[in-house]
This record gives structure tokens, C-alpha cells and sequence, in this order.
């Protein structure tokens, strides 16, 4: 049985009825392209083509069109991987973590989230799949036998555990995604008008009809796979953490890592949820739905995780001079004060001081405020992986084979291009697919709407049958 | 042979549930109820077991536990046996990333695999629905009418004292 406390504010505002969810969600998928779309998919195209052309000159001439040197073997590919893969853990965390923890204000914003964090985790792949110079070989990744011989794949080596932690990740998203999205197509299948887009939704819908008995399978589904994705999740940062803290580099060979990068994979993919959803609610006129309450919720996310990684920042500091570790003190001496120390500066402010600001509630409730802090934070969380990557490996034990990094043209354009082609996945979502999980803001609707929808209700809403009118409904494992 | 229904269409939840009861009180069979979105405590006023698709996850799960130690033992253990890093041929602690993935991959999938076989969920172009409000706004309650047994005027009457908003009928060609 929930209780909710009339001082919590409403979840969905406006007096919104059952129907008026529907239409309000289904508007943009059943309407014409609007002209603001259309532009900014022709921007995200744009992205695309460029991504296109990285990508081929990068297959074509080989990975000597990239920045790398013998020194820096990781710099640009992998920088913009783990910011992709942490991007990507919002969208799991909102959905599985909010679920468990009964959040009801994820709602309204896992499904956008979760799309996110699938466009995401595709764009990350594109990094350790080019650099491997020949992604048309990118099968031996997988245990088969070397040269169908005898030889396997490693099972010692964190990289190998990424393919494993990041092709689970993405399909188990995926999926999570899709069952989600089932009885909202089998809504937007239902009102559909044209040949066409009934039985195309039709198909993906998978025959939903929400029978009583195909519910309470699907909420058993929902819960089984959140309780899995839970751990999965923070898993998935974890080991791409073990790709730098089980190696010998200063900088690197940390036990901190893992829950570290979890924390900044959650900052930096909340500050990604916010900038879209910023934008969606006004371009899709879903202010109802996502309120003021849902960002500063997230907002009170970013603090924390924000706080997180600023104290594991410190930590490794502290760590490097409480070692006595020679290599350990010059490596973080040399990212604070090295030829680098612009992009560790811009870490610093941009991760650990701007999303301080959220402390102040009028800040965490304006719009403007929080969408340039989430810029900020999307960048600095850029050069916290920059900063990790490059610094530590530029100037390792041999001062002889100290290098610098910089960035060819085709570097920037492959990670322009995956922006561009994570916005232009984002845009199709956004017209074809409901941005808000109907049917689940509808089940909150009764107990969280800022007015009672229908008929009578107790400032204290049992979420359910109310005991009075029905003594056999209560139920406790709601 | 064509089925035909009668459908109590009710817009409320609460009205809904205690609708079930009477209905179920009453002696009639309820063929099935749909909803917009999942209600709570209507697995129990319909008398709906607990679904065992969490018990089947479990097995999915340590299929992929036991298939992912095997397979890294017998790889690298056995068929092929290496010095890595100066590590045993085994090295357990190095397998737990593996394994723990392939745990999740195998559970989840296995279930949600098993969800749609049992629910019958799978793609087609044609999907019968008896009132297309019940994937909007409206709730609906099908219960089936046996030529010459049901009392249609008595049915219409206890599904509208409980609050049905319409009793409409229905023929399902099969």
C-alpha cells in the first residue's frame, strides 16, 4: 500500500485526465513533422555526414589519420568511449534504480532516458570498433577459436570483459526499452488513422491487448529485469574502469576507479538527460509531465554524484602524495601544473564547483540555470576521461618517450559525427516513438496529478482500492 | 465458430475493481478484463496467480552462471592452457566479470523470451481488440456469452449497478 504525503508536489500538473495523456503524448507522433524537426534533423544529418566521412577516411587510410602516436595509444577514441558509456547509464539507472527505490517521478522521464542511453551506448561502440583499424574482423572479439584453431580470447583481460559488459549492457537496455514500449504502441496502434502506420505499429506492438493477466506478467517482467539491470549497470562502469585501474600506469592503477567512474557515469548522464529533456518538454509542449519537481529531483542527483567525484578527485590526490609513490606524486603533480593542466582546470570547474551551485533551490528550479550547469557538466565530464587518459600516458616512466597529444581534423570529426548521429537517433525517437511511458503515468496519475482526475479523492490517496470500498484489494508488494 | 461477448466498459479503477468482485460474486465468469495501464489489486480480485516468470529467470540465470565458468575453465584451463601474466590457468578471480555478464544476459533475455511465448506477444499486422478505448482511457470488462445460458438483460444489469459507463456486445469471429 502507498501512502503519499499531501505536502509532496504533484507529479503531473495541469489536471490531466486519462486521455489527455494520450493525446498529449501521441500528438507529436500522429501530427506532420514540424518545421523545428525537420531543421534540426537537416543539423543532425549534417553531424552524420561528417561522422560518415571520418569514418571512411579512417577505414580507408587506416588509423594514422587519427592523433595517436607511440607514446598516447589511447587518447581522442577512447575519451569520447567511456563519455558516450557514462552517458549512457542514465537512462538504466532512472528506469532499474528509480524503480526499485519506487521514485514515481521517473516516470515521466524513463523512457526518453532510456532511448538516450541506447543512442549513447551506440556511439561508444563506434570508438574501440574503429580503433581497432579493421572493425571487419571485430568477430575475433568474441571467444571463437583463433583461426578456427585452438587459441581463445583472453579471459584475463579488461578489455575483453568491455565486450562482454558492454554488448550485455546494450542488448538488456534494449530490451528493458522495448517492453516498455509495447502497450504505448498498442496505443498509438489503436488511434492510428493511415493503412500504414496501423499496421506498422501494429507489428511493434507485439499483439498487445493490456488483459489483466498480460499486466501483471509485464510488471513481473519490469521488476525482474530492473533488479537485474541494477547490478548490471554499475557493473558496466566498473569494467570499463578495470581497462585503466588494472594496468601499471601512474594515474591509472588506482583502487578507486571503479565506484569513481559509476558515480561520474550517473553525473554525466543525468546532466545528458536534462539538457534533452529540457528541450523535449518545450519543443513537445510536455510541461505538464515534466515539471519543475522532475528537474530539480535530477538536479539533486547531479549534487550528490557531483559531490562524489569531487571528493574521489581530492582522494587521488591525497592518495598520490600518502604513497610516497615517486611516478604516482609526478603524475598528478604534472596534470595540475603540466603542459595539460588547462583541461584538468576545466574538470575541476566544470565538475566539481558548478554543480555546486544546485545547493541554492532557486538555481535547481530554473530552467536556465540548469541547462547551462549540465552543458558545463557534459563538458567537464569530457575532460575528467581527458584528463585521465592522456595526461597519465603522455609522460610515463621514461622521459625519453614523453609525447604530447593533439588531435587531427579526423579525431573532432568522428566525435562531431557521433553527436550528430546520436541527435539524429534521438530526433526519429522523438517523432515516431511516445517520448513519455503512457502507461505508466497513468498508473501514478490517481495518487500524483495536481487535481483528482475523475471522481472523489482523500488528500491521502491510497494508491489502489481505497480499504473502505474494498476490503479484498489491499495489497502490500505494490 | 463465432464468440460473442458482452463488454462492460467502466472509467475508473476503483469502480473497476470492486465492479470484478460483485461480478465474480454474482457467479459470472469474467473472460478477461484489459486496462490502459497495469491496476493494482486486480491479480486479486480476478483470482490471477503469481506469475512464476521470476522463478524461470532464475534458471536462465544460472544456466548463464554455469555456461560462462565452463566455458572460461575449459578454454583457457583446458582445451588451450596459457600463462597469462603469470597467473593460473584458472584464474577464478579474472572470470567473475564474464560471468556475472553472462548471468544477466542469459536471465534477462531467457525471461523476456518466456514472457512473450506465454503471454503469445509476437509481431503481426492484425491485432483483435474488443473496444480500442481500452488502450486510451477506458477499462473493459469481456465476459462471454453462451447462447441460450446467459441472461443478457440480467448481465447488462449487473454490470451497469456496478457502475459500467456502457454494455456494449461484441462478436469475435474465429
Amino acid at each position: 500500500m502507498q501512502h503519499v504525503s499531501p505536502i509532496r508536489e504533484p507529479l503531473v500538473t495541469g489536471g490531466k485526465t486519462y486521455h489527455d495523456i494520450t493525446e498529449d503524448v501521441c500528438r507529436q507522433v500522429e501530427a506532420r513533422p514540424n518545421m523545428r524537426w525537420a531543421i534540426a534533423l537537416a543539423v543532425a544529418l549534417v553531424g552524420f555526414a561528417i561522422f560518415c566521412y571520418s569514418v571512411y577516411r579512417t577505414l580507408w587510410y587506416g588509423i594514422g589519420e587519427w592523433g595517436l602516436n607511440k607514446t598516447v595509444g589511447w587518447a581522442w577514441d577512447i575519451t569520447n568511449f567511456v563519455w558516450w558509456v557514462g552517458i549512457g547509464h542514465a537512462g538504466t539507472l532512472i528506469s532499474a534504480i528509480l524503480l526499485l527505490f519506487r521514485q514515481k517521478w521517473r516516470t515521466s522521464i524513463n523512457r526518453a532516458a532510456e532511448a538516450m542511453t541506447i543512442f549513447a551506448v551506440i556511439c561508444a561502440a563506434m570508438f574501440p570498433v574503429l580503433h581497432m583499424g579493421r572493425p571487419w574482423m571485430a568477430l575475433w572479439v568474441l571467444p571463437l577459436p583463433n583461426t578456427y584453431g585452438s587459441l581463445w580470447v583472453n579471459f584475463n583481460s579488461p578489455l575483453l570483459w568491455d565486450v562482454f559488459a558492454i554488448s550485455t549492457y546494450f542488448s538488456v537496455s534494449l530490451v528493458f526499452w522495448y517492453i516498455g514500449l509495447i502497450p504505448d504502441f498498442a496505443t498509438i496502434r489503436d488511434r492510428a488513422t493511415g493503412p500504414i502506420a496501423r499496421r506498422a505499429y501494429a507489428v511493434l506492438s507485439f499483439g498487445w491487448t493490456g488483459s489483466a493477466k498480460a499486466w501483471s506478467r509485464y510488471e513481473t517482467v519490469s521488476l525482474i529485469l530492473a533488479g537485474l539491470a541494477t547490478p548490471l549497470v554499475l557493473s558496466v562502469h566498473t569494467i570499463v574502469s578495470f581497462d585503466f585501474a588494472t594496468s601499471v600506469i601512474p594515474g591509472w592503477h588506482t583502487t578507486i576507479f571503479p565506484p569513481y567512474f559509476v558515480a561520474g557515469a550517473i553525473f554525466s548522464g543525468f546532466a545528458m538527460v536534462l539538457t534533452l529533456m529540457i528541450i523535449t518538454r518545450k519543443v513537445f509542449k510536455l510541461e505538464d509531465y515534466i515539471t519543475l519537481e522532475h528537474i530539480e529531483s535530477m538536479n539533486k542527483v547531479i549534487i550528490l554524484t557531483g559531490s562524489i567525484v569531487g571528493v574521489a578527485y581530492i582522494t587521488e590526490f591525497f592518495i598520490a602524495w600518502y604513497s610516497q609513490v615517486e611516478y604516482e606524486q609526478y603524475a598528478f603533480i604534472n596534470r595540475a601544473t603540466g603542459p595539460y593542466w588547462w583541461a584538468y582546470w576545466s574538470m575541476m570547474t566544470c565538475n566539481v564547483i558548478t554543480p555546486q551551485l544546485f545547493w541554492f533551490r532557486s538555481i535547481r528550479r530554473s530552467l536556465t540555470a540548469t541547462f547551462i550547469i549540465t552543458i558545463f557538466v557534459n563538458i567537464g565530464m569530457w575532460f575528467e576521461r581527458f584528463v585521465i587518459i592522456v595526461t597519465s600516458l603522455h609522460r610515463d616512466y621514461l622521459p625519453s618517450s614523453w609525447a604530447m597529444f593533439s588531435p587531427t581534423i579526423i579525431d573532432v570529426g568522428i566525435y562531431v559525427g557521433t553527436i550528430g548521429l546520436f541527435f539524429t537517433l534521438f530526433l526519429l525517437f522523438a517523432k515516431f516513438f511516445p517520448v513519455i511511458n503512457m502507461a505508466e503515468v497513468k498508473a501514478i496519475l490517481k495518487s500524483s496529478s495536481e487535481v483528482k482526475p475523475h471522481h472523489q479523492r482523500h488528500t491521502n490517496t491510497m494508491h489502489g482500492t481505497p480499504k473502505d470500498s474494498n476490503s479484498n484489494t489491499s495489497h502490500s508488494n505494490e | 465458430m463465432n464468440k460473442k461477448f458482452v463488454l462492460g466498459i467502466y472509467d475508473d479503477e476503483d469502480v473497476l475493481l470492486t465492479a470484478i468482485e460483485n461480478v465474480r460474486a454474482a457467479g459470472t465468469k469474467i473472460y478477461e478484463v484489459f486496462s490502459p495501464y497495469p491496476v493494482h489489486g486486480i491479480d486479486d480480485v480476478l483470482g490471477i496467480k503469481r506469475s512464476r516468470l521470476p522463478i524461470a529467470a532464475f534458471f536462465f540465470g544460472l544456466f548463464g552462471t554455469s555456461f560462462a565458468l565452463w566455458m572460461q575453465i575449459w578454454m583457457l584451463g583446458f582445451d588451450w592452457p596459457m600463462i597469462i601474466g603469470g597467473k593460473p590457468h584458472i584464474a577464478l578471480p579474472s572470470f567473475i566479470p564474464v560471468t556475472f555478464e553472462l548471468t544477466v544476459l542469459c536471465a534477462a533475455h531467457g525471461m523476456v523470451i518466456t514472457f512473450f511465448i506465454v503471454t503469445k506477444l509476437k509481431p503481426s499486422t492484425k491485432v483483435p481488440v474488443f473496444d480500442k478505448r481500452s488502450t486510451d482511457d477506458k477499462f473493459v470488462m469481456a465476459i462471454e456469452v453462451k447462447d441460450g445460458v446467459t441472461d443478457l438483460a440480467a448481465l447488462n444489469d449487473l454490470l451497469r449497478t456496478n457502475g459500467a459507463i456502457e454494455v456494449n456486445q461484441k462478436e469475435v469471429l474465429k
